[in-house]
């Protein structure tokens, strides 16, 4: 059985608020509109900021009176101090943005501890449409290639391989199917999202 | 002429303050008076009273007509009304001329009680700072201990965030609009040149031109003109004028040539038949001057460590006199003091004027933000 797009966005929201303790400072990259911010508020009592270059979300996150702040993340996150914040997340926004590096090791410098979620590229639905000969569309990868927000397409193998260059501790992985069902085995196979706590060493 | 969503005719008022007021400069007025325009209705509980700070050239008449002149709009009149972002229906709105200014409020033009003549030049120098002291007197005369919040673009954006620091406990949001924390050297020496234009006219006479009969229009037409080169982007001016001909060729003269020159003449000449010159001259200066930091060292956040309102920071891309990388100051260094803050950077061609204009998604950011303040 299939989420709705509700439940699915609650469901990721859940996986995230489980690694935040109540009361924190939170920065949202690439907050969208702040319902994650503002789940964050109502559930935990967080005190969140979200950053966003998106007009509409920018405005939908005035409505919904959270505090963004518009800003191109790409460029860095330079005028945020370092560990200003306990926890910094990025949603499923990652794979969106270029200076992937450099957003790592600025969410690092920023926060404490950073929860990144991302779209596994290995998943085995994936790998069976490139099979075929298409790239893929799925539940987490819901765009046709040419009109894909996404411009970095990595796996969680290759994640991690990053995380260790960059000296990134994984704190814990959580990797889940298109049902939302946790993934043990094989995740890079298994795993259609991915879910991470990451911190220095 | 009707307008849609408009506050209609309405009618300035005037207090008079007999305390004296005590200026950052040194000196002080035995009294002044401050004229003021209000819309919409103070409620029982006095919490829905929100200020309107003006830039250099505005003043107290923000919105409505008035009855013996009804083209005279005022300049935010797209933006305060019932309806409209800042909701006359729900908000006190309260519009007020700066001390120093030349629309009524005591100023240079005022007659100096010690002599029995205009002040002119011996107007003493305005700070925002004692722009907001001043605004602070007619919030107690009008009963209004909060302010639900204080907004303005520009200069009236500095005025915003100068309430948040002087009156922490009687501002609950400000809203700073293509604003600055400081002016930049590059912003001093467009006033300076502005400034020099005026100084430098035959007709100033050291500031008392009153006393001869003239006023010093050159000077204050060119200040005016190069002021409103810097409030446009130059994108806008390409689009808006381009190298479009008054004459369709070339005349080989000093006549306007091209329309960018009557644009400019014209707004220099509307404005130095109206502005008075000595107010220009201390606007400018209390520009100049504005730097919540300077006593911090130059230290932003710890400067704004005081100010406990939430704040909405609202900067256009295209505008190059104060940058949207001014606004970013203000907006990390509330950050830096765990301040609710939202900033949202417009796209608008139009420069530093965006903040004047009704941008379907800048007035969209301003309705929100205000619609989410409790009353």
């Amino acid at each position: 059985m299939n989420f709705t797009p509700k439940e699915r966005e609650r469901f990721d929201f859940a996986v995230i608020a489980n690694w935040i303790p109540p009361g924190e400072r939170v920065l949202d990259l690439g907050c969208g509109d702040g319902r994650l911010l503002r789940y964050l508020r109502e559930t935990k009592g967080v005190v969140g900021y979200g950053v966003e270059i998106d007009h509409q979300s920018v405005l939908g996150c005035i409505r919904n009176g959270v505090d963004v702040i518009q800003i191109d993340i790409e460029r860095g996150l330079s005028g945020f101090e370092d560990r200003s914040f306990n926890h910094v997340v990025i949603s499923q926004a990652l794979q969106a943005m270029h200076a992937t590096e450099r957003i790592l090791n600025e969410m690092l410098r920023v926060a404490e501890e950073a929860v990144v979620s991302f779209p596994n590229f290995a998943f085995r639905t994936n790998r069976e449409a490139i099979a075929e000969g298409h790239m893929p569309v799925s539940e987490d990868l819901p765009y046709e290639w040419y009109d894909t927000p996404n411009v970095r397409f990595f796996t969680i193998a290759d994640f991690e391989a990053l995380c260790a260059r960059l000296g990134i501790e994984i704190r814990e992985r959580l990797a889940f199917d298109e049902s939302g069902r946790p993934v043990i085995e094989d995740p890079n196979l298994n795993g259609s999202l991915a879910f991470y706590r990451l911190g220095r060493k | 002429m009707p307008l849609e969503n408009s506050v209609g005719v309405v009618v300035p008022q005037r207090v008079r303050f007999n305390e004296p007021i005590a200026l950052r400069s040194g000196a002080s007025l035995p009294s002044f008076e401050l004229v003021y325009e209000t819309y919409g209705t103070l409620n029982a509980a006095r919490s829905n009273a929100v200020l309107i700070c003006h830039a250099l050239s505005g003043g107290h008449h923000v919105a409505g007509t008035y009855a013996d002149n009804p083209k005279n709009v005022g300049w935010w009149d797209n933006l305060v009304g019932p309806g409209k972002p800042l909701d006359t229906n729900r908000f006190f709105v309260v519009g007020v001329n700066n001390l120093g200014g030349c629309y009524g409020s005591t100023g240079p033009i005022s007659i100096n009680p010690d002599t029995g003549k205009r002040y002119g030049a011996d107007f003493p120098m305005v700070t925002v700072e004692d722009w907001v002291a001043a605004q602070a007197r007619l919030a107690d005369h009008l009963g209004i201990d909060t302010w639900a919040a204080v907004m303005g673009g520009s200069l009236g954006g500095m005025q915003a965030l100068e309430w948040s620091l002087q009156f922490p406990e009687r501002i609950r949001h400000a809203l700073v609009i293509a604003s600055a924390p400081k002016l930049s050297a590059q912003n001093i020496a467009f006033n300076e040149v502005a400034r020099q234009a005026i100084l430098s006219d035959p007709d100033f006479h050291g500031g008392h031109y009153a006393e001869h009969g003239v006023v010093p229009a050159k000077g204050l037409r060119l200040a005016r003109m190069i002021g409103h080169i810097t409030y446009l982007s130059d994108s806008q001016m390409g689009e808006k004028f381009g190298r479009q001909l008054r004459h369709g060729e070339h005349k080989f003269s000093y006549d306007v040539d091209f329309e960018v020159e009557s644009y400019l003449r014209y707004q220099g000449d509307k404005f130095a038949g109206f502005f008075d010159a000595n107010t220009y001259l201390i606007t400018t200066k209390a520009l100049d001057y504005f730097d919540p930091a300077y006593k911090y060292d130059g230290d932003l956040p710890a400067a704004l460590e005081r100010a406990t309102a939430n704040f909405l920071v609202v900067s256009f891309t295209t505008d190059w006199r104060f940058s949207p990388a001014r606004s970013r100051e203000i907006v990390f260094a509330l950050l830096h003091n765990r301040r609710h803050v939202a900033y949202a950077e417009i796209d608008c061609d139009a420069g530093h004027d965006s903040f004047l204009l009704d941008d379907a998604h800048y007035h969209a950011v301003l309705r929100a933000y205000l619609e989410n303040i409790s009353i």
